[in-house]
């Protein structure tokens, strides 16, 4: 566990974070939803859960963000609130 | 605006609370925590496990060791949710025999000529990295119970391929390559091979997924190889079940569960 690794992470997680809950452009939420997913496969790969990076880089960054496109495709883009 | 203010004192109180919970977890890695030495009187769980799981299964990874074996059942289920949720996203969203539902966006597959440059593009790169993508699933899966990966994420990978097929052509492309029928058809024999290995143990007069019984049938040399060798096929079965339920959530996510044009 390196610290100076961690806290870049975590700030960039946080930021994803926020972005991705505050901004009104689905697809765009989405792709940032995806950079977290990619973020956290990071943490656990530098925590040394190699195992569980994998399945956060294929699942969560992978699959999860493919399927909310292809929801948002069928849906109006802009979020109405 | 009131609610908000509320929303973020309740938000303020609930991290502080968390924060203050944190300060007494012991340190990362630390070996004298009870989680990893365990309490005086009782050895704990993952001492056995890092200490025997090679001597017992021999396999390098401990992790897939104790997913795929020792806890076993466990992931036999985590296969069956998968399997459920698979199956809840046909109930929901597919449709059969409407033709009045219109598709959302049609790709014509006589608009893919020579003066198209952008899918031309798309299409051969998608075309070429396919096949990659497809031999290091096989490789992730295969090889799961030496290095990380194993039959979730090498049978997710597998179904990402394709879904990047359905992609870059359109949905028909990627159906003729696993058609609904098949795909239904994969993922029952998925779980049916994880099973399978179960009652095979159970014919055997063991219990449920206890593989080492197997070795006279898997021709090894001793147990331990059974239990390796029933591992990875444990991990095909879970792959089988993994690449198929994910393509159909995808097929029927993207066409409204038309299975026609689809994105």
């Amino acid at each position: 566990m390196i610290l100076a690794f961690d806290i870049v992470i975590l700030v960039f997680l946080v930021i994803a974070a926020i972005i991705s809950l505050s901004v009104k452009d689905l697809l765009s939420a989405s792709m940032i939803y995806g950079i977290y997913g990619f973020l956290i496969c990071l943490l656990w790969a530098e925590m040394g859960a190699v195992d569980v990076a994998f399945t956060e880089a294929s699942v969560g960054a992978g699959i999860s963000t493919v399927l909310l496109v292809a929801t948002v495709f069928n849906t109006k883009r802009k979020s109405s609130d | 605006m009131l609610s908000k203010v509320f929303a973020t004192i309740a938000v303020a109180i609930t991290g502080s609370l968390l924060l203050h919970g944190v300060a007494d977890f012991p340190g990362f890695g630390d070996p004298h925590s009870p989680a990893n030495a365990g309490v005086p009187g009782s050895e704990s769980v993952s001492q056995y496990f890092i200490t025997k799981s090679y001597k017992d299964t021999k396999v390098p990874n401990l992790v897939t060791s104790v997913l795929a074996d020792y806890r076993g059942y466990d992931t036999m289920f985590e296969t069956v949710v998968i399997f459920a949720a698979g199956m809840a996203i046909f109930a929901i969203l597919r449709v059969t025999g409407d033709r009045n539902v219109p598709a959302p966006r049609r790709i014509d597959e006589s608009t893919f000529t020579d003066g198209d440059h952008s899918r031309i593009i798309v299409g051969t790169t998608c075309r070429l990295v396919v096949p990659v993508i497809q031999i290091f699933a096989l490789y992730v899966v295969a090889h799961g119970h030496h290095s990380p990966g194993g039959g979730f994420q090498g049978g997710v990978i597998l179904g990402a391929s394709f879904i990047i097929i359905a992609l870059s052509e359109n949905l028909n492309a990627a159906l003729r390559r696993l058609s609904e029928t098949n795909y239904i058809r994969i993922a029952c024999i998925g779980i049916l091979i994880y099973a399978g290995f179960g009652v095979m143990c159970q014919v055997l007069d063991k219990n449920f997924l206890d593989y080492g019984v197997l070795q006279p049938l898997l021709f090894t040399d001793g147990p331990e190889m059974a239990r390796s060798h029933s591992m990875l096929g444990v991990e095909i079965g879970v792959a089988f079940t993994v690449t198929a339920i994910m393509f159909a959530i995808y097929a029927n996510l993207s066409s409204r569960g038309l299975l026609r044009s689809g994105l």
